[in-house]
């Protein structure tokens, strides 16, 4: 049975803010189908109790001094923008 | 002096501070090998010959005033994720394919310092995500020992370009063997440091618990100097371990008495060609005959290693790559009508199906509903993962394991299956999950002249067992005399 579905990859394309034709609809969805499969086998081991890992070495409460550095020019920041203008990226209307 | 690009760093050293050679003639004759053979390698994106020469002539008056370092002249190439202050830094992708970074990564500081010279910057997977090179955004690197093969990925160029003598050592970076694999199967040397050991920042982000830099070489030593350089703490990355940096190439002076190398029982199974098989098991046999004493060991949850790696990793990556937005720097899509509209037709053009195939996997395990049954799962398994190597290194000074299950395949052989691509990296991934350093030393050819590698896996911050290992095993192997013609 498949895991994921057409609908589904249409809804996760537009959480990642991605789209896609039918075709690439219809191969991604064939892919992370095999790819999920694949990632079934996790299930076959009983993991109650065990704690997650999310870094492998642990470093606690790692501070600095909150000292005022010199930081990029605003017109080194926004000199790789594709559209900036008085120091501002520049976008589509918002509101 | 017609073969200076044959030098190792060691070497050219000695040449340098003699003064028998300059950097300047150094870097031209890398230049000029470059314009001769790349164009059948492939492995530079951006040569930065200008730049270059003028850091070479930097350097040359730094040696005449007798201030040299270990690098000062030596010509380096860098992986292109890592960040060079106003030279393009493209990640293999279309997205940021003019983008010239404002500042330079943390490791580009350090070799500044050193007085090393950057050749250019070298072809990868886009955004790191590969493990062939084919997904670059730009072209395919060839491997040099087989213009009809991938050089493996995703420092595809980084090993592509050391291996031909193309530079005499370089940068690259590992998420899940992206230095070891390509190191491997270009018959170079490439180490995956602890995580932490070397600074991330100025990085571009793949998947930020397991991504660290390294160094690809022509010799262990030469690894271990260029580690030496990089390795050390930076405030800028939180993650950035405060440890001191030991003089790892001094670790390449020491016998293997007393030394105990482990062999996980689970890196020799089925999948694994024979030959491959074979010509690591000689290594194992060299190693146990200059003095180290080898025990069969286990890790029983290697096999949930990939699976765990294409959650956390996607997960991570999906979270890391949502800054390509069209906003603040790279491509922007035209024909828009509204911000929404803007953001898809970016990154749909932007990125190339990879990197969208692993944005969307990623997405999906983190969606409501989905957060615990993968990347909670995952992350356990993970724990388990590390526990297995704990016990091992209670008994072991290091391990010793095959680095890819094959040698260098055929181009296109894997594109259209990214299940068997992912499996190449089925003996590499582990070693990030746990955060250990990792290498790949050269240990044999198979019947096709195809090299094979070796990989020795240590402790946290254990990076001196793995240089000792490592160096034993080539001092006795002596392989490194053979290079590819090209």
């Amino acid at each position: 049975m498949a895991k994921i579905t057409v609908t589904e990859v249409e809804h996760v394309a537009h959480l990642a803010r991605l789209t896609f034709s039918t075709e690439e609809v219809e191969a991604f969805t064939r892919q992370l189908n095999d790819i999920l499969e694949f990632i079934d086998k996790l299930d076959a081991l009983d993991t109650a109790g065990i704690e997650p890992t999310t870094r492998a070495i642990e470093l606690l409460n790692v501070f600095r001094e909150d000292e005022v550095k010199e930081s990029l020019p605003v017109e080194e920041a926004t000199g790789n923008a594709p559209l900036a203008e008085e120091g501002a990226f520049v976008v589509p209307r918002i509101i | 002096m017609s073969n200076l690009t044959d030098l190792t760093i060691s070497e050219l050293r000695q040449l340098l501070d003699r003064r028998e050679v300059t950097s300047t003639e150094v870097t031209k004759a890398y230049l000029q090998r470059i314009q001769g053979v790349d164009p059948r390698i492939h492995s530079f994106i951006t040569v930065t010959e200008e730049e270059a020469l003028e850091q070479a002539k930097r350097a040359d008056e730094r040696i005449f005033s007798g201030a040299s370092s270990s690098l000062t002249g030596i010509p380096l190439g860098i992986k292109d994720v890592i960040c060079t202050r106003g030279i393009n830094t493209t990640c293999g992708s279309k997205m940021l394919e003019n983008f010239r970074p404002p500042y330079n990564a943390h490791v580009m500081e350090r070799l500044e310092e050193h007085g090393a010279v950057m050749l250019g910057k070298l072809n990868m997977d886009e955004f790191a995500m590969g493990s062939s090179t084919e997904n670059s955004a730009f072209f395919e690197t060839r491997n040099p020992w087989d213009l009809e093969r991938i050089p493996g990925g995703s420092s595809g160029g980084s090993a592509a370009s050391v291996g031909a003598r193309l530079c005499c050592a370089s940068l690259g970076s590992d998420t899940g063997g992206s230095i070891r694999q390509p190191a491997s199967h270009c018959g170079v040397v490439g180490m995956k440091p602890t995580y932490g050991r070397v600074s991330r920042y100025g990085l571009v982000a793949f998947a930020s618990s397991l991504d660290q830099i390294g160094p690809l070489a022509r010799s262990v030593k030469d690894c271990a100097i260029l580690l030496e350089a990089i390795s050390g703490h930076d405030p800028r990355d939180s993650t950035c371990l405060p440890a001191p940096v030991p003089a790892y190439s001094k670790a390449c002076s020491e016998g293997l008495d007393g030394f105990t190398i482990g062999v996980p029982e689970e890196y020799f199974v089925e999948g694994l060609d024979p030959e491959v098989e074979r010509a690591v098991k000689a290594g194992i046999d060299t190693l146990e005959s200059a003095g180290a004493q080898i025990e069969r060991i286990s890790l029983p949850h290697t096999e949930y290693a990939v699976a765990v790696y294409y959650i956390i990793a996607t997960a991570e990556a999906s979270s890391n790559l949502s800054r390509y937005d069209g906003v603040k720097y790279g491509f922007r899509a035209e024909g828009y009508s509204n911000l929404i509209e803007m953001y898809k037709k970016t990154r749909a053009q932007g990125f190339g199906p990879e990197v969208k195939r692993r944005i969307m996997l990623g997405t999906y395990c983190l969606s409501a509903g989905y957060y615990d049954a993968f990347y909670k799962k995952a992350s356990q398994v993970r724990t388990l993962i590390i526990q297995d190597f704990k016990e091992a290194f209670k008994k072991c000074d290091c391990l010793a394991a095959p680095v890819a299950p094959t040698t260098a395949f055929r181009l296109g052989e894997k594109v259209a299956d990214p299940i068997q691509m992912y499996l190449s990296d089925i003996f590499t991934i582990p070693v990030n999950l746990a955060g250990i350093p990792g290498i790949s030393v050269p240990c044999g050819f198979d019947s096709k002249g195809l090299p094979v590698g070796l990989q020795l896996m240590a402790g946290h911050l254990q990076e001196e067992k793995l240089l000792r290992a490592a160096f034993n095993l080539e001092t006795a192997l002596n392989l490194q005399v053979k290079w590819p013609e090209t």
